[in-house]
């Protein structure tokens, strides 16, 4: 484990603290759990007690973490910020603590502030799963993409255990919003590691140039079609209107130069695997029939997203599983 | 007051081209005597300290500290502030006006620097230079002045309007006091927390650009061109706590060009990079942010060089619940008198090199020059009894839990340090004993 000492084990914070061993158990636990029968994986967390705590509005990630939850017999408990007393003021340590106090033994965390998930994690002791923290990172989206991308590029068999050339030879190209992008900045921080090559693309308003600091193999790529001729994988992100804090965008000209249409996949890149984290606009960042295309594995990446959850709490939560 | 005799110390007092064995007599608060070892043996004296191996040096003189008195007394009093000050060799300070209310009126002025403020060691303050720190209308200079300002100064918020700051610079001039700017175009760095770079993107902070820094300093040093050739006037900028490369040469270049302006770095801007903030830890976040070691490496060469005039704190105290907070939501600064010379001594003194006479003015005797303090910084006959003494080559490890302040927020706890504080003493009072 290279688990940093100050976080409860099975915190996950920053796939940065996730070493390709812990990916690999993470993935293996992951298929070890899908192919489990419902009745047995429901005993695995009977009794224990999982919060969700969410200070941003969310669908997919906030949905699959309580069904991931509720399929393992947990018990979950969802406090967000607009129905607590996180409105009057509480402070995130304090609510934390109160989580804490009621019985929680897990949190998972999403938050708008860059660093939220390392706060509590210190200040409850309690593993912390970080679900999306500003726009630093989003861990458990980047090891739902790589289960998708190992399913799709090579099968569910291989998907259940890497090392640090399973990706070799694999260019995965993320196209869009990098600067306000924290599954942009899990993904390039940990698709790497296992051989992969990542190409960000997108304008320099929106990808700074000191993104490429994020880690050896990650390259950046201003031209799209340039990026997508290479791209075994081509990740879509949307604009984040609501991070945009007063950087003005031509929005005709982003869709002419960087989205994602039929006409451009079969120019460049006929074959790419297409992947969006979601929420995704459709005609903005993504044409709709590439969305919907036999390409794309968008929906795929949702059910993904269920699986790794649940093997990501089993582990916060300590317990082991054996066939 | 009692007589105190300091001797077989080794006496370091660069005003008076002085590093060598002297003993000293401090009598009715001031220095009365400054002699050959044995020379004052057969003086009778209330307290005689042996120095033997230690450093004797004009008191430490930090420039830019917040004590948050009035209004923010939960995280800083007056008392706390100059007690932590005084453990940490400094015999003045000069307190900043961003106190609530904002010291910007002689009635205020005049209320912390009474001695029912019960200061450790010698208080002096900067009052705000415009009404309330707004930006727009300048203080009464001249009235401030009498009571005592020793430069002005709305810190923490850059004096952001051309027109304005220029109005300050000439009145400044006219007081004879100098303007003391914190540089930072606060239009550039709205929801900013750290250094603009690859280290706050990859943490997904929002960052301060070097340019936001720089501009206002090279802004300023236009205005004080503008203000030589048109009004005959000579006025003294003090930038304050520099950070960047950038703005480090156009101060290079304004000194060069014979303009007066001096500036102040803080031991963590020579001490640490924007690495620091680690998993976002709070007490690597102030204003300037840590910037990248480029910018570290030149704020050294800067000391070193002397285009660095003095070392300054930027003593800025917050309650742990004020930093145990999200990274972008907790207050700017950290506390630093306690911690300044152990780090200077380290990082200046045996990293770079530099002099313990260089390390005594950069902290004594060039800041009682820049806000002109009669008596102070030096140790001659005469002079005001503000000594410290020190062990330059002890070693030890800072313990943020031991300090004086009401407030914990450093990164160095736990830090080593070089050199420890056994005296200070305070016109002739001692203040602290380590």
């Amino acid at each position: 484990m290279t688990q940093n000492a100050r976080y409860s084990a099975g915190s996950l914070l920053t796939v940065r603290d996730l070493s390709v061993a812990d990916v690999s158990s993470v993935l293996e636990l992951t298929a070890r759990l899908d192919t489990m029968p419902k009745p047995e994986r429901a005993e695995i967390l009977t009794g224990r007690r999982i919060a969700l705590l969410f200070y941003e509005s969310s669908t997919r990630t906030r949905t699959s973490f309580e069904l991931a939850a509720k399929s393992l017999g947990a018990t979950t408990t969802l406090v967000s910020d607009k129905s607590s007393s996180i409105e009057k003021g509480e402070s995130l340590k304090d609510t934390g603590l109160t989580l804490r106090a009621l019985g929680a033994e897990c949190i998972i965390l999403r938050h708008p502030a860059s660093g939220a998930p390392f706060l509590l994690a210190r200040e409850t002791g309690l593993p912390v799963l970080n679900a999306g923290d500003g726009m630093h990172e989003h861990p458990s989206q980047a090891l739902l993409d790589l289960r998708t991308i190992l399913t799709r590029l090579y099968s569910a068999k291989l998907a259940s255990s890497v090392n640090a050339t399973t990706l070799d030879g694999v260019t995965v190209v993320i196209t869009g919003d990098i600067l306000h992008s924290r599954v942009a900045r899990s993904d390039a921080m940990l698709l790497p590691r296992l051989g992969a090559r990542v190409i960000l693309c997108g304008p320099e308003k929106l990808l700074p140039k000191e993104a490429v600091d994020l880690g050896p193999g990650v390259e950046i790529e201003r031209d799209f079609d340039r990026a997508l001729r290479q791209a075994q994988v081509a990740i879509m992100l949307r604009i984040q209107r609501e991070r945009l804090a007063g950087l003005e965008l031509d929005i005709g000209d982003y869709i002419e130069r960087y989205q994602l249409n039929a006409e451009r996949q079969a120019a460049s890149a006929s074959d790419a695997l297409v992947m969006h984290p979601g929420p995704m606009i459709r005609g903005m960042e993504i044409a709709g029939d590439v969305a919907d295309g036999p390409h794309s594995a968008i929906e795929e990446q949702v059910a993904h997203g269920l699986a790794v959850r649940s093997a990501l709490l089993v582990r916060a939560l300590g317990e082991s599983v054996t066939l | 007051m009692s007589d105190i005799l300091i001797l077989n110390g080794r006496l370091v007092d660069p005003a008076n081209h002085v590093d060598s064995p002297r003993d000293v007599l401090l009598r009715h608060g001031r220095v009365a005597a400054v002699e050959m070892p044995g020379a004052l043996s057969a003086v009778q004296a209330a307290e005689t300290i042996d120095a033997a191996g230690m450093i004797v040096a004009p008191g430490l003189i930090d420039v830019h500290v917040h004590l948050r008195e009035p209004g923010q007394t939960y995280k800083e009093t007056i008392a706390t502030g100059t007690a932590a000050a005084a453990a940490g060799g400094f015999t003045t300070v000069v307190a900043m006006p961003n106190t609530a209310p904002v010291n910007d009126t002689v009635a205020k002025l005049e209320w912390m620097l009474e001695a029912a403020r019960t200061p450790s060691v010698r208080l002096f303050a900067m009052p705000a230079a415009t009404v309330g720190s707004m930006g727009a209308q300048l203080t009464d200079f001249d009235a401030l002045r009498k009571a005592g300002a020793v430069g002005f100064t709305d810190d923490g918020k850059p004096v952001l309007e051309d027109h304005v700051m220029r109005a300050a610079l000439v009145a400044a001039a006219r007081a004879e006091v100098p303007v003391s700017q914190h540089a930072e175009d606060t239009r550039l760095t709205g929801g900013c927390s750290m250094n603009a770079g690859a280290v706050a993107f990859r943490l997904g902070l929002r960052g301060m650009t070097v340019e936001a820094e720089s501009s206002i300093v090279e802004r300023d040093i236009r205005l004080l061109r503008e203000i030589e050739k048109s009004e005959g006037l000579r006025p003294h900028l003090h930038v304050q706590h520099v950070s960047t490369a950038r703005a480090m040469d156009a101060i290079r270049a304004a000194k060069q060009e014979g303009l007066h302006v001096t500036c102040e770095v803080a031991p963590h801007h020579f001490t640490l990079t924007d690495e620091a903030v680690g998993d976002y830890d709070t007490n690597a976040k102030m204003n300037p942010p840590l910037r990248v070691e480029a910018d570290r490496a030149t704020m050294v060469a800067a000391l070193v060089d002397g285009t660095a005039d003095c070392i300054a704190t930027d003593h800025a105290p917050h309650a742990a619940h004020e930093k145990e907070q999200e990274f972008e939501r907790a207050p700017n600064g950290i506390t630093g008198l306690e911690t300044a010379l152990g780090l200077a001594l380290r990082i200046l003194h045996r990293g770079q090199g530099l002099s313990l006479s260089r390390i005594v003015s950069l902290m004594s005797t060039a800041p009682a020059e820049i806000v002109t303090l009669a008596g102070r910084g030096a140790l001659a006959v005469g002079h005001l009894a503000d000594v410290v003494i020190f062990d330059a080559g002890a070693e030890w490890r800072y313990d943020a839990k031991a300090t004086r302040s009401k407030s914990h927020n450093t990164p160095f706890d736990g830090a080593e340090m070089l050199g420890r504080v056994k005296m200070t003493i305070s016109e002739g009072r001692v203040v602290y004993r380590g």
